[in-house]
């Protein structure tokens, strides 16, 4: 195709500039992680006076940060699992069958993401502590509670999007497996399952993602066995002056799994989006 | 939900936490103290709800507007092509609080970069503070924008994907130059994935939490107060839930409406179209 040539310069200039706002902060996070202290307090230094591993040492001693990771991966897990298995059954049910109320429940799904999440967060809290007091079971302050929290807010999108997925696959795939004499649970398994899979990959990132940067029912249902990293990383900043190298150093070993996992999986992303918006 | 909605007519405060269903029954005076202009808290709420409603136009519209200059710039084959688009979805990947602490750390007045960049470049003495005071307004909007625009890349993406390339031929063969087969052409075809983003980019920026917790914690100066910081302040920094759970109410509220509203408008006008 015909490219013209002020196409191509404002392209240049554009991406750059794009690349140097992206860019910014993730300079200033890595190189931040490998300076010694000095460097990072006072005015600030485009390069290391010297390049340093220590941050990354010293960031386990500071805080509890291992207990905060353990936490964090243990409650994102939880969440990603039982949203990925919820969502593939709600999501068939809502595009194969029709049932009183589909219309309703659709909107009800789309709808919650208006819902801010602040409204939730004062009833769940005096929910747990009610469920907590009468069984018995530690919801409020607990993993598992945020385990729960964070289902009711992945889970709406993840069986929007997995429905809208599961449109595009041709019901003839379902028709043909059901002559054969499979039952529901085996169709969904067996043949949905796999010919959705970019769909449900995309909404397993989802769902891990928004539990691992979750930070406002963190900072109220999590006590101090329970913590995740989202609260825990800020204790670095208590003391007077900020370990700034220590900080930069954490956010980057925190970032770096859900970068990579991310960035591997985003041709999945790309069309498990471009399948729930058609 | 609904404990939402019935804790909002209760006097609930910490002394009634542990059972809360016994709190005193106030009926509309918690809706009356947040609406109410002249008294501290409702003109509060109204201020944070000004705050918001700028803040989040600002970052609806400039992620919309990187993401569509992005996707139109990328859609092309090109060397490099793959690195960029990988390396602009980063800062959507990446946790928000450890992005976010990244941008205090760049925005610190003394130990920052972007205070000592300005001053390398002679625009500033490089003091100015970028957390507090009114500056504070700005700070949110580029983190936000920062942090949002890769999904409305992403999206984009994908819906530039689904135009077939055979119109574009079509559109050449007849003359259209770049910028007409942007306006006539992308622009249209794209409308049902503008409908869904923008609406979801509304309202996960009105709702959102993390950010401004993340960058102001239990400090936000007035000028980036936005609602969700303003609701849990007066919920969980003085203990009143009921009144927390009445503005939630409200919030949702103006927020149905408003959703309501723009899918009436954009689906009777596609109607006409």
């Amino acid at each position: 195709m015909h490219e013209s040539r002020t196409f191509q310069v404002i392209r240049a200039v554009g991406l750059t500039l794009l690349t140097v706002f992206v860019l910014a902060p993730l300079f200033v996070m890595v190189s931040s992680a490998l300076k010694p202290l000095g460097d990072v307090q006072g005015e600030f230094r485009w390069i290391p006076s010297s390049v340093t591993l220590r941050p990354f040492v010293d960031i386990w001693s500071t805080i509890p940060l291992a207990k905060y990771f353990a936490n964090s991966l243990l409650v994102s897990l939880a969440a990603t699992l039982f949203s990925v298995v919820i969502a593939i059954l709600a999501a068939y049910a809502v595009s194969r069958y029709s049932f009183r109320g589909r219309g309703f429940f659709r909107m009800t799904v789309l709808s919650t993401q208006m819902f801010p999440g602040i409204l939730f967060l004062l009833p769940l809290y005096l929910i747990y502590v009610n469920i907590s007091q009468v069984t018995g079971i530690a919801l409020n302050g607990s993993r598992l509670g945020l385990v729960l929290t964070y289902l009711t807010f992945s889970l709406p999108f993840s069986i929007w999007m997995l429905a809208g997925y599961f449109e595009s696959i041709p019901r003839g795939l379902d028709e043909a497996a059901m002559v054969d004499g499979a039952g529901p649970m085996r169709i969904v398994w067996r043949i949905v399952v796999p010919a959705a899979r970019p769909g449900i990959v995309a909404v397993a990132i989802y769902a891990f993602m928004t539990a691992w940067g979750e930070t406002l029912f963190a900072s109220v249902m999590t006590n101090d066995s329970s913590q995740t990293l989202a609260i825990g990383l800020r204790e670095y900043s208590t003391q007077v002056r900020v370990y700034w190298n220590q900080v930069m150093a954490a956010s980057l070993v925190v970032s770096v799994p859900v970068v990579v996992g991310f960035l591997l999986l985003q041709r999945h992303l790309v069309r498990g989006l471009a399948g729930a918006v058609k | 939900m609904l404990a939402g909605i019935v804790m909002s007519v209760l006097r609930l405060n910490v002394f009634f936490l542990r059972r809360w269903l016994e709190a005193p029954f106030v009926g509309v005076e918690n809706y009356r103290l947040a609406i109410d202009v002249n008294g501290g808290i409702g003109r509060g709420m109204l201020v944070s709800f000004g705050v918001t409603v700028g803040y989040t136009l600002l970052v609806v519209g400039l992620s919309w507007l990187l993401g569509i200059f992005g996707a139109t710039l990328l859609q092309r084959r090109f060397p490099g092509r793959g690195v960029l688009r990988t390396l602009f979805l980063v800062p959507y990947a990446i946790p928000v609080y450890a992005a976010v602490i990244t941008w205090k750390f760049m925005l610190a007045r003394d130990d920052g970069m972007l205070n000592h960049l300005l001053d390398q470049l002679g625009i500033t003495d490089g003091t100015t503070f970028w957390l507090l005071g009114d500056n504070a307004f700005a700070s949110i909007v580029v983190v936000s924008v920062w942090r949002l625009w890769p999904f409305a890349l992403l999206t984009l993406m994908a819906g530039l994907q689904s135009i077939p390339d055979e119109l574009y031929e079509a559109a050449e063969v007849d003359g259209a130059g770049m910028w007409q087969q942007f306006r006539r052409l992308t622009l249209p075809m794209l409308r049902p994935v503008n409908l869904v983003l923008v609406l979801v980019l509304f309202l996960w920026t009105f709702n959102d939490f993390n950010i401004p917790y993340t960058l102001f914690a239990n400090s936000v100066p007035p000028a980036a107060n936005v609602i969700t910081m303003y609701v849990y302040q007066g919920s969980f920094q003085t203990w009143n839930f009921g009144l927390g759970s009445a503005m939630s109410v409200l919030l949702l509220g103006f927020l149905l409406v408003v959703t309501l509203l723009y899918l009436v408008l954009t689906s009777r006008r596609s109607r006409h179209a």
